[in-house]
C-alpha cells in the first residue's frame, strides 16, 4: 500500500507542483469547523488511521527506479553480465586458456562466427573458443570493475568522511593529498605499480582504484558540508549530540547518496579501463588469457581477417559500461530530491 | 486609456459595466501528470478582471493560485496542462493558442512580477542587458536607443541612479532593487495586464511596502490591471478591489474585498479572515495564559497587570534593558524583576556582542550590547529584518556562537563558562524550534526516531518507556501516533513543525528559543502552531524566546517584544506597549509595514 504515497509536495513550490498539496493540520483546536473534516478525508493517501509504514528515501528511490524503463534497462543488461560471470565454469563449453580449435587456424584464415558448428562465434589466433573466452572475460572485467571501485570507493570515503567531519586544518591536508593524486596520470600510476607489483591483474585493480579515490573523497566531502548547514544538524546540535553522532548518524547518511550514484557510474569506467590497462599488457597473463581488454590487444593484427575479435570484445565492454552508466544515471535521478516531487 | 488614474476610485463607487473584462477565466481546469497518474490541480476556477482593476487571488500553497495565473500566461510546468474551460484576455481565448502567438501577448500584453527576485533574474547578465532585451524583443526599442529607453524604464520603477546600476549585476543590488528591476521588465512594454506571483513575500516588511506602492503607482499610471496571488488576506485587502479566494484547486469565494472580509460566506473563507494574523491581532487568550498559571507557576505574578502599560525605561536608546533598570513608580514592577528569588528572570542576556572581523573593512557587529531578560513562564519576542542580528542573537544564547563579549545567565548561572557536564544539563533544560520544517528534521530518520532521539542521547528510561514518552509527546503535539513511522517527506509542513515541536519538548525543557517557527507555514497552519505553542506553554509552564520578522504574529504570541535593527536594540517593551505606543522610529515603520493593519498606530506617532 506504501507504493501509492505521493511524497508530500507542497513547501516552497507547493503552488506549482500539486503532487499530493499538504493538507492543513488535522489537529488543534477545530480552527475549520466543518471544513477540517472533508479536507483530511479528500488529501490524496492521507490515511491516519491505522499504523502506516513510511517510506524512506531509499525505498521511495527504488520504488521509481521500478518505474524508469532506463533503469530496468541497465538493470537487466548488469545482471546479465553479472549471472554470466558467476555462471562462468558452468556455462562456458570449454575453460578460459584452452586453445581446442588449435587445428582448425591456418595461416590467412581464422574460422568466423557460424563457420564451425562447435564453436558458434568463432576461434581466435591461437584456436581459443572465442564464446568461452567472452564468457569468462566478463568474470575477470566485473571481478576488476568491481574490485577496484570498492578500493576507490572505501579510499575516497575514509578521505572524504575525515575531511568532510573535521574540517580546517585535517580538511586542508586531506585535500591536498587528494589533489596529488589527482595530479598523477591514472596510466603512469598503472604502470609503476606494475612495476612494483608485477605485471597482474592486481596492479590493474589498485591502480584503477586508486585513480578513482579523489572523485569519492571529494564528492563525499562537498556532500558533507552542505548537509552540515541543513537545520537537522543546527537541532542535533542544540539536543547536545557528540560530534560523532551528529557526523556518523545524521550527516553522513544523508551524504552518501550522490556517492553511490557516483559508484555505479564509476563501475562503467572501471571496466573501461580495465580493458585499456589490459590491453597495454598491464594485465599480466598469458597472451591466450581471457578478458575482454587482452582479446581486444590481439585482435589488432588480426583485424583484416577476423574483425569479429575486435567487434565482439569491444561490444561487450561498450554494453556492460552502457548497462551501469543506466542505472547510475536512473539513481540519480531518483535520488534527486527535485524529481522526488513529481 | 484616459483617466486610467482615476479608475480605482471610482469604481469603488460605481461597478462599471463593461462588455468584456480584461481577462475572463471560466471553468478552468489543470490537470499534472505525475508518477501517482493526474492530478487536478485547478478546477472549475472563474475569475473575472476587468482593464485597470486589481484582483487578488487568496489561498495558501496548493491551493492552485500560482497554477491558474501561471495558466493564464501560458507558462505551466512541462507537466501540467490545461484540461477544460477558457481564460479569455482581450477578446482572444488563450487556451491552444499556438507558441509564437503567445510569446507575442506575453510579455508584450501580459507582464510577469515573479515571486523571488534572488531567482528570476539572470546572474551573469547586466540588469541593463536584461531589461534591453525585454523592450529589443518586443520592438519598443532600437539597437541606438535601447540603452536610454533601459535608464528610463528603470528610473520608472524608481530604482536611484538607474544608469549606474544598469551596468551592475545582480549579486550586487539588495532583494527590494532587484524586484524593482523585475518591475520595471515587466511593465516596460506597458501590458495591460501585470500578473504578480507573491511579489514581496521574499522581502523585509518595510520593503514590502515600498514596492507594491511601487506597483500600484505604476499600473495606475499606465492604466494597467493586477491580478495579485498572495497567501497573505491583509495584503490583498490592502491592494485589491476584489478578492477571489482558492482552496485545494477550486474558487470558493470571491466578490469586492471589502464585503468577502467583513462577511466571508464559505467556512474556509472565514478561517481565513479569522487566522490572518495581521486583520485580527490580539494576544493569543490572554486571560488563559495569566488565569492558569498563576497558580500552578509562581513566576508570572508580575503579569496580572499585563494590558496596561509598562514601558521600559527609555525604549528608545539601545541597550534597552541594563540590569540596573530603574522601575516605574506607579507600577511598583519592573519588567520580571519582583522582589523575591522566583521572580528572578530564567535569562539574563547582558551587552552581549558579536563581531565578525572583515578583511580590510570594518568589523562587522552581529550584535552589539544587546541586553534583555526571559521572565519565566512568558514569551519574550525578538522582532527584526533580514540582518538584524536577532538570530545571533538567539544562536548565542542556544550557545551555537560564542559570542565576542557580554553575558548570559540561565537560572543564575553564567551560560558562557559552563563545563562539559554542566552544558549537558543546560542542553536538556534549552531546547530549539527552527524556521524551517522542510530541513530540520533528518529525511532519513522515521518521525518516531526523530522525536526519540534526544531520549535516547540522554538516556531517558528503557526502550519502552521511552515509545510511551514518544506517543505521549506526539499525542500532546497533536499527531496521529500512527504516524510514527512515517518520514518527514511525507509530511506537510505544519506536521512537520509538530514533530520538531515534540522534539524539542521530549526532555522536558524549561526555555524553548523559537527561531522563526512558523514563517514557513501557510496562515492557517501559522495560527495553529502558535496556539499549540500557546497552549503548550500554558499547560508547562515553558519560556519562549520568539524569534520573528513579522510583527503581526508576534503579537499574537508574546508579552514582551524586543525590535532589532542591524545588530542593535532600538526598543523593548511589553507586547502591547510596542503596538499602541510605539517609541523608536523604526518600530512605528515596522508597525506601518504591517499589510493591512488595523492598528491605530496614528496616536502613537507624536
Amino acid at each position: 500500500m506504501s507504493v501509492n504515497l505521493p511524497p508530500a509536495a507542497g513547501g516552497p513550490t507547493g503552488d506549482l507542483t500539486p503532487g499530493g498539496s499538504p493538507a492543513p493540520d488535522p489537529a488543534s483546536g477545530g480552527l475549520l469547523p466543518g471544513t477540517t473534516g472533508t479536507v483530511v478525508a479528500a488529501g490524496p493517501g492521507r490515511d491516519d488511521g491505522g499504523p502506516v509504514k513510511g517510506t524512506s528515501v531509499w525505498k521511495d528511490a527504488f520504488l521509481r527506479l521500478r518505474r524508469n524503463p532506463a533503469a530496468i534497462a541497465g538493470a537487466v543488461i548488469v545482471a546479465l553480465f553479472l549471472l554470466v560471470a558467476v555462471l562462468a565454469p558452468l556455462i562456458a563449453p570449454y575453460p578460459g586458456e584452452a586453445v581446442p580449435g588449435a587445428r582448425e587456424i591456418t595461416p590467412g584464415h581464422i574460422p568466423g562466427p557460424g563457420e564451425l558448428p562447435q564453436f558458434p562465434l568463432g576461434l581466435d589466433r591461437f584456436g581459443g573458443d572465442v564464446l568461452s573466452k567472452l564468457i569468462w572475460g566478463a568474470q575477470s572485467s566485473l571481478m576488476i570493475g568491481v574490485v577496484s571501485t570498492a578500493l576507490g570507493l572505501a579510499g575516497g570515503m575514509v578521505l572524504g568522511l575525515l575531511a568532510g567531519a573535521f574540517g580546517g586544518w585535517v580538511d586542508g591536508v586531506v585535500m591536498r593529498i587528494v589533489d596529488i593524486l589527482l595530479s598523477v596520470p591514472n596510466l603512469l600510476l598503472a604502470v609503476s605499480i606494475a612495476a612494483v607489483l608485477g605485471q597482474g591483474p592486481y596492479a590493474v585493480m589498485i591502480a584503477i582504484g586508486v585513480s578513482q579515490v579523489p572523485i569519492f573523497a571529494r564528492l563525499l566531502r562537498s556532500s558533507m558540508l552542505s548537509q552540515k548547514s541543513a537545520d537537522y544538524v543546527l537541532a542535533a546540535q542544540t539536543l547536545g549530540l557528540s560530534r560523532r553522532t551528529i557526523t556518523m548518524s545524521h550527516v553522513l547518511p544523508n551524504s552518501v547518496g550522490p556517492v553511490i550514484v557516483q559508484a555505479t557510474l564509476t563501475l562503467a569506467t572501471a571496466v573501461i579501463d580495465a580493458a585499456a590497462l589490459s590491453f597495454l599488457g598491464l594485465g599480466g597473463g598469458r597472451p591466450e588469457t581471457a578478458e575482454w581488454g587482452r582479446m581486444l590487444t590481439y585482435a589488432q593484427s588480426e583485424l583484416g581477417i577476423a574483425p569479429w575479435l575486435a567487434f565482439l570484445p569491444g561490444l561487450c565492454i561498450a554494453v556492460t559500461a552502457l548497462g551501469f552508466t543506466l542505472l547510475g544515471e536512473s539513481l540519480r535521478e531518483a535520488l534527486d530530491p527535485k524529481s522526488r516531487a513529481r | 486609456m484616459s483617466g486610467m488614474g482615476d479608475v480605482r476610485a471610482e469604481d469603488e463607487r460605481t461597478p462599471r459595466v463593461e462588455p468584456e473584462p480584461l481577462l475572463q477565466i471560466r471553468d478552468l481546469q489543470v490537470d499534472f501528470t505525475t508518477m501517482h497518474g493526474s492530478v487536478r490541480a485547478v478546477e472549475d476556477a472563474s475569475l473575472s478582471l476587468e482593464a485597470g482593476r486589481t484582483l487578488a487571488v487568496v489561498g495558501e500553497s496548493g491551493s492552485g493560485k500560482s497554477t491558474t495565473a501561471m495558466a493564464a500566461i501560458g507558462l505551466l510546468a512541462g507537466n501540467g496542462k490545461v484540461t477544460g474551460g477558457s481564460i479569455r484576455f482581450n477578446g482572444q481565448d488563450l487556451v491552444g493558442l499556438p507558441e509564437s502567438r503567445m510569446r507575442d501577448i506575453r510579455g508584450r500584453q501580459i507582464g510577469l512580477v515573479p515571486q523571488d527576485p534572488m531567482s528570476n533574474l539572470n546572474p551573469v547578465s547586466r540588469i541593463g542587458t536584461q531589461v534591453a532585451e525585454t523592450l529589443l524583443t518586443h520592438r519598443l526599442a532600437t539597437r541606438r536607443d535601447v540603452d536610454a529607453r533601459v535608464v528610463e524604464v528603470l528610473e520608472a520603477a524608481g530604482i536611484p541612479e538607474a544608469g549606474r546600476r544598469s551596468r551592475q549585476y545582480p549579486h550586487e543590488l539588495s532583494g527590494g532593487l532587484r524586484q524593482r528591476a523585475l518591475i520595471a521588465v515587466a511593465l516596460a512594454c506597458r501590458p495591460r495586464l501585470l500578473i504578480a506571483d507573491e511579489p514581496t513575500s521574499a522581502l523585509d516588511v518595510t520593503v514590502q511596502q515600498v514596492i507594491l506602492d511601487q506597483i500600484e503607482q505604476m499600473t495606475q499610471e499606465l492604466g494597467t490591471a493586477i491580478l495579485l496571488i498572495t497567501h497573505d488576506l491583509g495584503l490583498a485587502a490592502e491592494r485589491a478591489q476584489d478578492l477571489v479566494v482558492m482552496h485545494r484547486g477550486k474558487v470558493v469565494e470571491s466578490g469586492p474585498a471589502a464585503q468577502l472580509l467583513e462577511d466571508p460566506q464559505h467556512p474556509y473563507t472565514r478561517s481565513l479572515v479569522r487566522a490572518a494574523p495581521s486583520v485580527a491581532a490580539v494576544r493569543l487568550a490572554p486571560e488563559a495564559f495569566t488565569g492558569a498559571r498563576g497558580e500552578d507557576h509562581p513566576a508570572p505574578a508580575q503579569r496580572e497587570g499585563h494590558p496596561g502599560a509598562r514601558p521600559l525605561p527609555d525604549g528608545g536608546t539601545a541597550g534597552a534593558l541594563p540590569a540596573s533598570a530603574p522601575v516605574r513608580a506607579e507600577d511598583g514592577r519592573g519588567w520580571g524583576r519582583g522582589a523575591g528569588a522566583d521572580t528572578e528572570p530564567l535569562v539574563t542576556i547582558t551587552d552581549l556582542t558579536k563581531v565578525y572581523p572583515v578583511r580590510g573593512g570594518d568589523d562587522f557587529y552581529a550584535a552589539r550590547n544587546v541586553s534583555l531578560e526571559i521572565p519565566r513562564g512568558t514569551t519574550v519576542s525578538i522582532v527584526g529584518e533580514s540582518g538584524s542580528g536577532k538570530t545571533t542573537t538567539a544562536r548565542m544564547l542556544l550557545r551555537l556562537i560564542e559570542p565576542t563579549s557580554g553575558s548570559i545567565t540561565f537560572d543564575g548561572r553564567d551560560v558562557l563558562t559552563l563545563d562539559r557536564r554542566e552544558l549537558r544539563d543546560f542542553r536538556q533544560r534549552v531546547q530549539a524550534v527552527f524556521q524551517d520544517p522542510y530541513s530540520s528534521l533528518n529525511p532519513m530518520f522515521t518521525v518516531g526516531r526523530i522525536i526519540e532521539e534526544p531520549l535516547i542521547a540522554y538516556k531517558r528510561g528503557g526502550a519502552r518507556e521511552r515509545r510511551d514518552r514518544v506517543v505521549e509527546l506526539m499525542d500532546q503535539v497533536a499527531l496521529p501516533s500512527s504516524m510514527h513511522r512515517r518520514y518527514p517527506a511525507e509530511l506537510s509542513g505544519g506536521q512537520r513543525q509538530r514533530v520538531a515541536i515534540a522534539r524539542a519538548l521530549a526532555l522536558r525543557p524549561e526555555l524553548i528559543v523559537c527561531d522563526e517557527p512558523v514563517s514557513a507555514l501557510d496562515v492557517l497552519v501559522q495560527d495553529q502552531i502558535l496556539t499549540l505553542l500557546g497552549d503548550l506553554q500554558q499547560e508547562l509552564g515553558l519560556s519562549y524566546l520568539f524569534i520573528s520578522h513579522d510583527l503581526a504574529v508576534v503579537r499574537l504570541i508574546s508579552d514582551y517584544v524586543c525590535v532589532m535593527k542591524d545588530g542593535e536594540l532600538v526598543e523593548a517593551a511589553t507586547s502591547e506597549e510596542i503596538f499602541t505606543n510605539p517609541r523608536h522610529a523604526y518600530t512605528r515603520r515596522l508597525l506601518a509595514s504591517i499589510p493591512g493593519n488595523e492598528l491605530g498606530i496614528e496616536t502613537g506617532v507624536a
